[in-house]
């Protein structure tokens, strides 16, 4: 296949570098992340799939995916796909993040 | 601690305490917050899932490697039958097929996801940042050698390597081959020996003693 077809995604046989084998702990969000992910696959739930969860990421775009980093391409993507499931809505998401961000900010202002 | 109050259940502080938060970290917050208050689901089943994942290691996949070493016929059915064998010994590896692929004196298996992220984490544990970086994904199916080289795994010549590309819907686990000197070792010495990346092939089990 000739490189200008691929989706940024599809790395396989292509060149770089070393691989980097440093092992970072995951962070409590990421991990956050991917229990919803398993949460809303599950076999109770199945509101979607692993298959959905890369089409979203591969939806991205060259240029986001290559900048985000693995678990805000998940979070990104498991948004985005619970949004056009009709999950949740894009108002409801906004509204709660703002809501979020006030509360975290002011807890930060606010000390230990 | 701030006095604000809320009529909800108050969730965690961000993870990082002098980093600004990023807007991912705020989104993740928001859509658990969301999912919980629509009753998609219960702030127990996220808590419980948060620690299911905190306690997998690569334990799991290490003790069938070990029986795999001490029971041929254990064996063969893990090489028909990763999910079943699993099962066998009261593990739980997931509704998604698992293919085994053996290493031999001849053979060396290597595994890789070019496309994404698919590894058989629950048995192996998380799998590290590497296993899904650009250069792992992009190099291992065309110079597996050089990349198994770069994590001191030597093979030689004369020796097969194969690549296993994963996808969503089949994922494989590498068998690693059995070290020498380890005649008479009981399975849990043996499985000691087996690590998360010899899972994968990119590495060897580790030597006995």
């Amino acid at each position: 296949m000739s490189d200008h077809l691929r989706k940024p995604h599809d790395l396989g046989g292509l060149d770089d570098g070393p691989v980097d084998p440093s092992e970072h702990a995951h962070a409590p969000w990421e991990k956050r992340v991917d229990s919803i992910m398993r949460l809303v696959s599950d076999k109770k739930r199945r509101i979607l799939t692993v298959d959905e969860l890369r089409r979203g990421i591969e939806d991205l775009g060259p240029g986001i995916y290559d900048e985000l980093s693995y678990y805000e391409r998940w979070i990104s993507s498991l948004t985005n796909v619970l949004i056009e499931k009709g999950v949740v809505s894009i108002d409801e998401l906004g509204r709660k993040m703002s809501e979020v961000e006030a509360r975290w900010t002011a807890d930060r202002e606010a000390g230990p | 601690m701030s006095d604000h109050t809320h009529d909800h259940p108050h969730p965690k502080q961000p993870d990082i305490e002098d980093a600004p938060f990023t807007r991912f970290q705020v989104m993740t917050e928001a859509l658990a917050e969301l999912l919980i208050e629509k009753d998609v689901v219960s702030a127990d089943e996220f808590r419980a899932q948060l620690e299911r994942m905190d306690a997998k290691s690569p334990a799991d996949g290490a003790r069938m490697v070990a029986r795999a070493w001490v029971d041929p016929a254990f064996k063969e059915r893990m090489l028909a039958d990763v999910n079943a064998a699993a099962e066998e010994l009261g593990l739980d590896a997931g509704h998604i097929p698992i293919r085994c692929v053996e290493n031999t004196a001849d053979v060396h298996n290597v595994i890789v996801c070019t496309l994404c992220s698919c590894y058989p984490r629950l048995l192996i544990g998380l799998p590290p940042d590497w296993y899904k970086s650009r250069a792992y994904r992009a190099r291992t199916v065309k110079e597996p050698r050089a990349v198994l080289a770069e994590f001191g795994t030597e093979i030689a010549d004369d020796v097969e390597v194969r690549v296993h590309d994963s996808t969503a819907d089949l994922r494989y686990m590498v068998l690693p081959l059995r070290p020498a000197g380890t005649d008479g070792m009981g399975e849990a010495d043996l499985a000691a020996l087996v690590t998360r990346d010899s899972m994968i092939g990119v590495s060897r089990a580790k030597p006995a003693g």
